[in-house]
């Protein structure tokens, strides 16, 4: 076993506590959530950590297993407050389906709205909560791609590895999920003006 | 001139993956003649920024005594029950 592995979480949380929870405290923007996703990180790697190689470093290692902490503290966030009744199914997704927005000639069957410059309209903190009530109402397998990519900025090849899916799969779903949202905060009070 | 349904495909992978040279003006070309694409570009990109942090952020909260001590309940609570 790799000497780092036989280190006690404890140490891991002296010697990298600060850097996971910053790095948490960036994406989330909650003190609660982000403390939340750093505890479960460092029960997890208590758990798992036989299986630490040694070929990382143990900051990288713990990185690894935050970034998956936050996407579930992303979606959890939020799980009790309803959608809209617009919203989108939990269970599938028909706004997701191109064939929902598009005709058969592959026009928008509906114009767009002009959605202005939310952040301007909008205070962050009511931007967050709706995107992630529409996060929520996505199946859990297209948020999860969709957080990964757009949340931890990971590449394709990462993404495809870890869901073991082709790069056009993970092309496919990005842009299902994409349509999906969009509609979701279409609905749901992202368009410009709505607060005047 | 390609349809909505594959400038908007194109826009979406123009985020994920860098674009061919035809694909690029194929698409740009579609933007700036539809207005709703171009919508959907701008509404697309503005879900990637809300979401991303800025390369320039920077943050220097640090965990509180307490939480660390919660942490470490949290902690020899798991030891004493692996599951």
């Amino acid at each position: 076993m790799h000497k780092h592995a036989m280190d006690s979480p404890e140490d891991w949380l002296d010697a990298h506590g600060s850097a996971l929870y910053r790095f948490a405290l960036l994406r989330l923007r909650d003190e609660q959530q982000a403390e939340e996703a750093v505890q479960e990180t460092l029960v997890a790697a208590l758990q798992a950590r036989d299986r630490f190689s040694g070929n990382a470093t143990v900051r990288t290692w713990l990185i690894g297993i935050l970034k998956h902490k936050i996407v579930d503290q992303f979606r959890l966030a939020s799980r009790e407050v309803p959608l809209a009744e617009s919203g989108v199914d939990a269970l599938d997704c028909p706004a997701c389906d191109d064939d929902a927005a598009f005709d058969e000639r592959g026009h928008w069957r509906e114009p767009l709205s002009d959605w202005g410059n939310p952040e301007a309209t909008l205070q962050r903190r009511e931007l967050m909560a709706i995107l992630q009530r529409c996060l929520d109402a996505l199946p859990e397998r297209l948020a999860r791609l969709f957080m990964l990519r757009e949340l931890m900025d990971a590449p394709t090849e990462a993404i495809c590895q870890e869901l073991d899916i082709t790069p056009t799969n993970a092309w496919t779903m990005l842009y299902r999920a994409r349509m999906g949202l969009r509609a979701c905060l279409d609905q749901n009070g992202i368009r410009a003006g709505r607060k005047d | 001139m390609q349809s909505c349904r594959v400038a908007s495909r194109l826009a979406s992978e123009s985020l994920d993956r860098p674009l061919g040279l035809r694909e690029r003006f194929a698409l740009r070309m579609h933007l700036w003649l539809c207005a709703n694409c171009a919508r959907f570009e701008r509404q697309i990109r503005a879900m990637r920024t809300l979401l991303r942090v800025p390369d320039d952020a920077s943050c220097d909260a640090d965990l509180t005594p307490e939480a660390r001590e919660r942490i470490r309940k949290a902690l020899s609570r798991s030891r004493a029950m692996p599951d």
